[in-house]
């Protein structure tokens, strides 16, 4: 039986894989399809792989129509095409990674728990259940696993805050609330690898003493949505899920604000998505005033790999304090978009050029930004530094949850700039005034700044505002806000006086 | 299509009784009446306030507060532009021109004849192949301004006002 795998993976589907899966079965009723999640490589998605004595070989990217000339020319049979791209995993986009938490991402049919199974899934749970907690939350600690989501706090520290509290009732929340322009590699479990989150949740509650969990799920990604219900009803048909750990999968409402952990809390409960003060910790005082846990799905979606080959296996991985793979997602004017999951300490070079291939309009690049709206947008003299929570600090950059923004020369870090501070004027919560207040005279400054109105003085004025928002904001919104405006300032000076 | 029905009171009851029970059941409430009826009606802020026991303020503080919920229905479709920084590096912003020309509307804006919704949103997890949007739901990426023509045409001969 010939087995052909088209992605069901959103951004897949964004190019034509529903077409294509559609018209390779009209066709040829007789084979078989499996809709599987995506490689990451999405300059050639539709991504058609073929099952053959040789390994799955791949055709890319595939356009509907070009699925009759395909089949003539002998794909079914893995025959040579010019959209032949070879044996997938020796692609060498494919080929030079480190795939960890994405070991099964594209390979297996997202909703087939025998596949799961089959691809080494469940096997991190099976070793947890044989474990005392305390020697779970040890084990994710020694691998040195920080948080994904963007701050870096290591994940074993904040378990083992959740396990010490004495409560008889606990919750692990996870936050794919993915907010951040740039990223993706939520997504891509979410709607590729759903199991592998789902188990990471179930070790999470054994280790903290947890049995309920719910997934926050940006209104955004009505695919991922839709394939976590589906995965949660699986799971729970298998007796993954139930008395012992049960699992809900929410709805965001397009407040990006709600992707910080308090925001995001309030919103479970039904609430405004306001800022809480910290402390107290979510982790005491968390959904509903209980103990909670609330990771990136990245995070959790590692645990279970680190629980089966162990937290050294992890932790060799990487660099400093960097511990295991970052994954990366090249985004915005890049010629090979997609998704890179390698040991931190490539550097930012490397990714884009040597993995990415350069800007996708072949015009230079010129600024990049990491780490999502709130990062800071880099020149091409940076490019050298390493991905690595410490070594992007140091150039008061962030990694952030790793989304590589690349920008050609035709970009004006002006404008940039202004948006930076509309966005944070149209997401913030409206606790703090810094925030509130200080985004929307940021945008009017940097406006009469590009006009020429007293640009020295202008100038002055947002730097002080920026020291405001630094210092003033209640959480990283207001906060962060200032890196991507003043390092736009910093490194691209000419931009701001154009006029 | 998007489903929009007429507000139903009744039906709007049932719906929010459904959840009542759930812990924190605001969000689900407002997306499940959304679902329904193409937006929040102003009658359901006393009736979800009833049944969750919480104040009509609270209740539409919630509504406010979230960019997704509507108090006026929405066009028959809606066509969401990604507005953030990956979707700019790839030119999304004349996308959106484009698209308000062809409609005659700015975004946040629904045409007369409530056919199509112009929508930002920040960021649809496509930046691999920006400039992305997404129409009722179905993503669409490396969209080009020709494409964008396509997709309203498209939807302006299923409201019968093509060449309009
Ligand atoms: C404005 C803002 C937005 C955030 N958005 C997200 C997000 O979309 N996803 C996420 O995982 N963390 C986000 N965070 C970080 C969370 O507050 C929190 O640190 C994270 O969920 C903890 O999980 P981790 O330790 O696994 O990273 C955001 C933080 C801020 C200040
Ligand atoms: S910094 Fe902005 S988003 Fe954060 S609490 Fe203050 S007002 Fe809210
Ligand atoms: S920035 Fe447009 S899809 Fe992510």
């Amino acid at each position: 039986m010939i087995r052909v795998y088209v992605p069901c993976d959103s951004s897949a589907v964004s190019v034509g894989a529903d077409a294509v899966a559609n018209a390779i079965l009209k066709a040829r009723p007789d084979i078989t399809l499996v809709r599987n999640g995506s490689r990451g490589m999405f300059w050639l998605e539709p991504l058609v792989e073929v099952e053959t004595l040789r390994g799955r070989l791949a055709y890319g990217p595939v356009a509907p129509e070009m699925v009759p000339q395909l089949i003539a020319a002998g794909m079914l049979e893995g025959k040579e095409h010019h959209l032949s791209q070879g044996p997938t995993e020796e692609i060498p986009f494919l080929k030079r990674q480190e795939r960890l938490t994405f070991a099964r991402c594209g390979i297996t049919d997202p909703l087939s728990i025998s596949d799961y199974i089959e691809h080494g899934g469940f096997r991190g749970l099976k070793r947890a259940s044989n474990m005392a907690p305390e020697a779970i939350v040890e084990e994710v600690t020694a691998a040195g696993l920080r948080g994904r989501g963007g701050a870096g706090f290591p994940t074993g520290i904040k378990w083992k805050t959740v396990a010490g509290e004495k409560a008889a009732q606990k919750y692990i929340v996870c936050n794919a609330d993915e907010g951040d322009s740039g990223t993706y590699a939520d997504r891509m479990i979410m709607e590729g690898d759903p199991f592998v989150l789902i188990e990471g949740m179930i070790i999470a509650g054994m280790a903290v003493g947890a049995d309920k969990g719910y997934i926050y799920c940006r209104s955004e990604y009505p695919h991922a949505f839709e394939t976590l219900r589906r995965a949660i009803g699986i799971a729970r048909e298998q007796e993954y899920l139930g008395p012992k750990f049960e699992l809900e999968v929410r709805l965001g409402a397009g407040a990006y604000i709600c992707g910080e952990e308090t925001s995001l809390l309030e919103s479970l409960e039904g609430k405004r998505g306001q800022i809480r003060p910290k402390p107290p910790l979510p982790a005491m005082e968390g959904l509903f005033g209980k103990p909670t846990v609330v990771n990136n799905v990245i995070s959790l979606a590692s645990v279970p790999i680190i629980m089966d080959k162990g937290g050294a296996y992890y932790r060799d991985f990487g660099m400093g304090k960097s511990r295991g793979t970052l994954t990366i997602q090249l985004a915005g004017n890049i010629r090979h978009g997609g998704l890179v999951e390698k040991a931190f300490g490539l550097t930012l070079r490397e990714a884009i050029y040597d993995f990415g291939g350069g800007t996708q309009t072949g015009r230079p690049l010129r600024a990049v930004q990491v780490g999502g709206p709130l990062g800071a947008y880099f020149p091409e003299s940076l490019l050298d530094t390493p991905l690595d929570y410490e070594a992007f600090a140091a150039k008061k950059g962030m990694l952030g949850h790793g989304g590589v923004v690349v920008f050609d020369d035709t970009v004006d870090l002006a404008k940039q700039a202004r948006f930076a501070m509309e966005f944070c004027a149209i997401e913030s919560c409206g606790k703090c005034t810094p925030c509130r207040i200080g985004s929307t005279r940021g945008v009017e400054t940097i406006d009469k700044i590009i006009a020429n109105e007293d640009r020295v003085k202008n100038l002055q004025v947002l730097d002080d505002l920026c020291e405001v928002m630094l210092d003033g904001s209640l959480c990283a919104l207001g906060g962060l806000t200032p890196f991507p405006v003043l390092s736009a300032v910093q490194h691209f000076p000419d931009d701001f006086a154009r006029r | 299509m998007l489903a929009a029905l007429d507000w139903n009171a009744e039906v709007a009851l049932g719906r929010i009784r459904e959840l009542a029970g759930a812990p924190g059941p605001l969000l689900p409430i407002l997306h499940s009446l959304q679902a329904e009826f193409g937006y929040v009606d102003e009658a359901a802020v006393p009736m979800i306030a009833g049944e969750l026991n919480i104040s009509q303020a609270e209740v539409h503080g919630v509504i406010t507060f979230y960019h997704d919920f509507r108090r006026e229905p929405a066009g028959r479709h809606i066509l969401q532009i990604c507005r953030a920084e990956a979707c700019q590096a790839m030119g999304c912003e004349s996308l959106v021109a484009h698209a308000e020309n062809r409609l005659g509307i700015a975004m946040g804006q629904t045409t007369a004849d409530h056919s199509v919704t112009l929508k930002p949103v920040y960021c649809l997890g496509n930046c691999a192949l920006s400039p992305a949007v997404m129409l009722d739901g179905r993503p669409y990426g490396r969209v080009t301004p020709s494409a964008v023509d396509g997709l309203i045409e498209s939807l302006l001969v299923q409201s019968g006002r093509r060449g309009q």
